[in-house]
């Protein structure tokens, strides 16, 4: 073992470890801006909340509840009802839902099941992750472009008013937004079911659609509702996509045809153009609203998905 | 009764292979409104990419050519305006949630950025409306910037939690051993080890923000000019989608598609280049 | 004469209800190396802990009685000086990922933003990787990241680290208990040729270790200090039954 070097202990270098303690942050300071950060988040949260309050204040005390079943929403006079609005939201997210578990429940299915891992698995991932990336006034503007049309010649065909937006055509582009939202952890439940229960199954002769009917689906059922849950709070607060195809209608929609206004459509449409603090405090009402249940389905999604993992 | 039993058996293994088929069907038909988008977008946008879009500004109606520079230089403004906002708070609110796993503030910091996570956008541009806009007077990139900050800070916390939880303690030992305090071990040790991932939730925060319209429409507001003064009202690329998609003059339409081009570029370009970074810098302990 | 460098005196420990060391008595001469074994559990690791103050990382960790390192007690000292004094390897190479070898061995500087010029920084690296056995092999490849050496290597590596800040002792917590025989081998060299100019307090559960290298042996067992004695005389003729059963593998 050779050190050519003899042992000529460093002197200046070895004096400065002890003489030149420099005193940085010290520990304390340290941890007391990382409480900051932490509670400043907490605070943001609630100064959220206070602020959507406040400003909603002159139409709280006007309209009291009577806001969410008025069916008239009329700046001009003075009257502000979000029937209309609480109507197309909910019509529009809940096809949206429908429609988009038809293909958001296979891929999950695909990518849990079937195809876990290899060059399918990855092409399908990745391509649901574009999905997922694209930016939604893109899908307004293909959604404008391309559905609307054909809605058009639908309607035509079933003799209905041939406008080609509407709720309809809304809840279409909604259901294309919200597919990664509810495959991904239908997925991630899906692929997590133990697989001696599925051996059990197979070993019994049952065959693979019956293992996943009987076997996998009733296990992760829960996972697979809380993914529907945070694709319904994505549906809920999409705006631009929606406002593009949705027909800007203030009035309360007779058919799934019609055109309609969400909550988040209609704040879009009419917020820069709002004039007197009613009409302000009415669409800033509408936000809070949507603040609320996006709020409460957000934690109950993700309430469930804790509760799973820590069932593990 | 043999007889019996072969019927149902093929018939279950038919269903089986049918139900197997449908699925691989309807997943892939789930691709199918991507592969649209991005077909029509490249069709059409492509050919209207040339140098004079990507650096003049916009002509009034009725005049042809103009281009989406003031778009692109808004966009890049919001950008770090949000990043100037999300990160310094983010990545040491991501310390402090990695620090304290327990706790009752920990516990309620991780409720408040789940909660804020799913704030729709729209939500947060009134925010930012009511906190600057109207104290301020007028539209601004400033206001802009904070809505847009307000959204990636989740994205920035997460990201940056999850990767200095991944952080092996035996580095914090080492550390600590030297006799290096406790805030340089997290700055200087812990922090470049979780840089990749760091950066990636910053990438891919950025990407999320740069393509968001519903917050700006009464913060950043648009503009036809180019504007280097936060103070002042900006144009961003999806606010210029919005305004020409939505507009009656196929010119302007043309534009729109132009821009999307863009857009989709820069986004899905970040996606990559956050793959990358991930993969390659990645620290292996 | 052998001046003693560590002494600890009535030393316990524990975390929270649970002691883990009950009144330590040992006194440590410089420049040795004194091996402390004993079966799972029996505290050697939490002892070596807490000289250099380690233990405090954990929330509920309390102690009692005095250390004292050069006649200071440490437990009045700031815990950061202590620690520069007391150099500590670990059971699993820990090399700084991000860093390169050369930046790894001065790591105790620059992350304590100790400045040194280029000059002291190479003389440093190469004694201290010199005297940790590692500078032939790595010293071509200084500015290669730590992480891309065997585990012999790192675990060197982790040797050169702590000795590039010229501790007064240097804490070995089983560090060879990760590592093949014949790195092991190279660490039980590098560790018997070090102990002329460092004091080396080393943890290990292999007793054949402990009496091939150390000098001293202390046994502790259910964090109490049963024997502690020069080596050669404890193996020979332990003084206490429970040391023999331990040393002829009754229990372990």
């Amino acid at each position: 073992m050779n050190h050519t070097i003899a042992d000529v202990a460093v002197p200046t270098a070895r004096s400065k470890i002890t003489l030149q303690y420099k005193w940085g942050v010290s520990e304390a300071s340290f941890r007391r801006i990382l409480y900051l950060a932490g509670l400043s988040l907490l605070i943001l949260l609630v100064a959220i909340f206070f602020s959507l309050v406040v400003a909603s204040l002159p139409a709280l005390r006007q309209f009291g509840f009577g806001f969410l079943t008025g069916k008239i929403w009329d700046p001009v006079r003075g009257e502000f009802g979000a029937l209309a609005f609480l109507v197309g939201t909910l019509m529009s997210s809940f096809m949206a839902l429908i429609i988009s578990m038809v293909f958001s429940l296979p891929v999950s299915i695909f990518l849990g099941e079937y195809f876990r891992h290899g060059k399918a698995s990855t092409f399908l991932k990745s391509a649901i992750e574009l999905l997922a990336g694209i930016p939604s006034v893109i899908y307004g503007f293909w959604g404008l472009f391309l559905l609307v049309p054909l809605v058009r010649a639908l309607e035509m065909k079933l003799g209905v008013a041939p406008q080609g937006v509407g709720i309809f055509t809304s809840s279409l582009v909604l259901a294309v937004m919200i597919i990664p939202y509810a495959s991904s952890i239908g997925t991630e439940v899906i692929s997590l079911v133990p697989s001696d229960l599925k051996e059990a199954a197979l070993s019994l002769g049952a065959t693979r659609f019956e293992v996943i009917r009987k076997v996998i689906l009733p296990y992760a059922s829960s996972g697979i509702f809380a993914g529907i849950l945070l694709a319904l709070g994505r549906a809920l607060g999409e705006t631009m996509a929606v406002t593009m195809v949705i027909g800007n209608s203030n009035f309360l929609p007779q058919s799934i045809f019609s055109p309609g206004n969400t909550m988040a459509s209609v704040i879009a449409n009419e917020f820069t153009e709002a004039t007197g603090s009613l009409y302000l405090a009415s669409l800033i009402e509408l936000a809070l609203v949507l603040f609320i249940v996006t709020m409460i389905i957000n934690v109950l999604g993700k309430l469930i998905i804790h509760k799973m993992s820590a069932r593990k | 009764m043999k007889g019996m039993a072969e019927i149902s058996i093929h018939r279950r293994i038919w269903a089986d292979k049918l139900f197997k088929t449908l699925i691989i069907v309807l997943s892939l038909c789930s691709l199918v409104p991507m592969f649209l988008i991005l077909f029509m977008i490249t069709k059409n946008g492509i050919s209207v990419i040339n140098w004079e879009f990507l650096t003049q500004l916009p002509k009034p109606v009725g005049e042809t050519g103009g281009g989406i520079a003031n778009a692109i230089m808004g966009t890049l403004w919001l950008i770090v305006l949000a990043f100037l906002f999300s990160v310094p708070l983010g990545i040491f609110a991501g310390i402090f949630l990695s620090e304290y796993r327990g706790g009752k503030l920990a516990y309620l910091t991780r409720l408040s950025i789940e909660i804020l996570q799913g704030i729709p956008s729209i939500v947060i541009g009134i925010i930012a409306y009511v906190w600057v806009v109207m104290p301020m007077g007028s539209f601004s990139a400033l206001s802009g910037g904070v809505a847009l900050g307000i959204m990636m800070l989740p994205v920035i916390v997460m990201a940056t939690e999850e990767t200095l939880k991944l952080v092996p303690d035996s580095l914090r030992e080492a550390s600590l051993a030297l006799g290096v305090s406790y805030p340089r071990t997290i700055m200087k040790v812990i922090l470049p080890a979780g840089l990749s991932g760091i950066i990636s939730g910053i990438l891919l925060g950025v990407a999320r923000v740069a393509g968001e319209t519903a917050p700006l429409l009464f913060t950043a507001f648009g503009s036809p000019f180019m504007n280097q003064n936060i103070l002042k009202p900006i144009n961003s690329l999806p606010l210029t989608i919005f305004n020409y998609a939505t507009s009656p003059y196929p010119d302007w339409h043309t534009l729109a598609w132009g821009a999307s081009f863009v857009l989709i570029v820069f986004v899905l370009g970040l996606n990559l280049i956050t793959k990358w970074v991930t993969k390659k810098w990645t620290v292996q302990f | 004469m052998d001046s003693a460098v560590l002494r600890i005196e009535n030393f316990s420990a524990s975390f929270g209800e649970l002691t883990v060391l009950k009144d330590i008595n040992l006194s440590l001469s410089r420049n040795t190396l004194t091996a402390i074994m004993g079966p799972s559990g029996c505290g050697k690791t939490t002892l070596i802990r807490c000289i250099n103050r380690m233990h405090e990382l954990i929330s509920n960790a309390k102690v009692s009685g005095k250390i004292l390192l050069d006649d200071q007690d440490i437990y009045n000292t700031d815990p950061i000086i202590v620690r520069r004094q007391i150099g500590m390897v670990f059971q699993r190479p820990n090399p700084f990922p991000t860093m390169s070898i050369y930046d790894n061995v001065i790591a105790g500087y620059n992350l304590n933003g100790i400045k040194l010029n280029k000059e002291e920084m190479d003389r440093t690296v190469e004694q201290s990787l010199g005297k940790a056995a590692l500078w032939e092999e790595v010293k071509d490849a200084l500015h290669r990241k730590g992480t891309f050496l065997s585990g012999g290597q790192q675990q060197r590596l982790c040797i050169a680290r702590a000795l590039a800040m010229h501790p007064e002792i240097l804490l070995l917590d089983e560090p060879t208990s990760a590592l093949d025989p014949k790195s092991t081998a190279h660490i039980e060299e590098l560790v018997s040729h070090l102990k002329t100019t460092v004091t080396i307090i080393q943890v290990t559960h292999n007793i054949a270790q402990a009496a091939r290298v150390s000098d001293f042996t202390a046994f502790l067992y259910l964090g109490e200090l049963v024997e502690f004695g020069p080596t050669g005389k404890m193996f020979t003729g332990p003084k206490d039954k429970r040391t023999e059963e331990y040393l002829t593998g009754k229990f372990g």
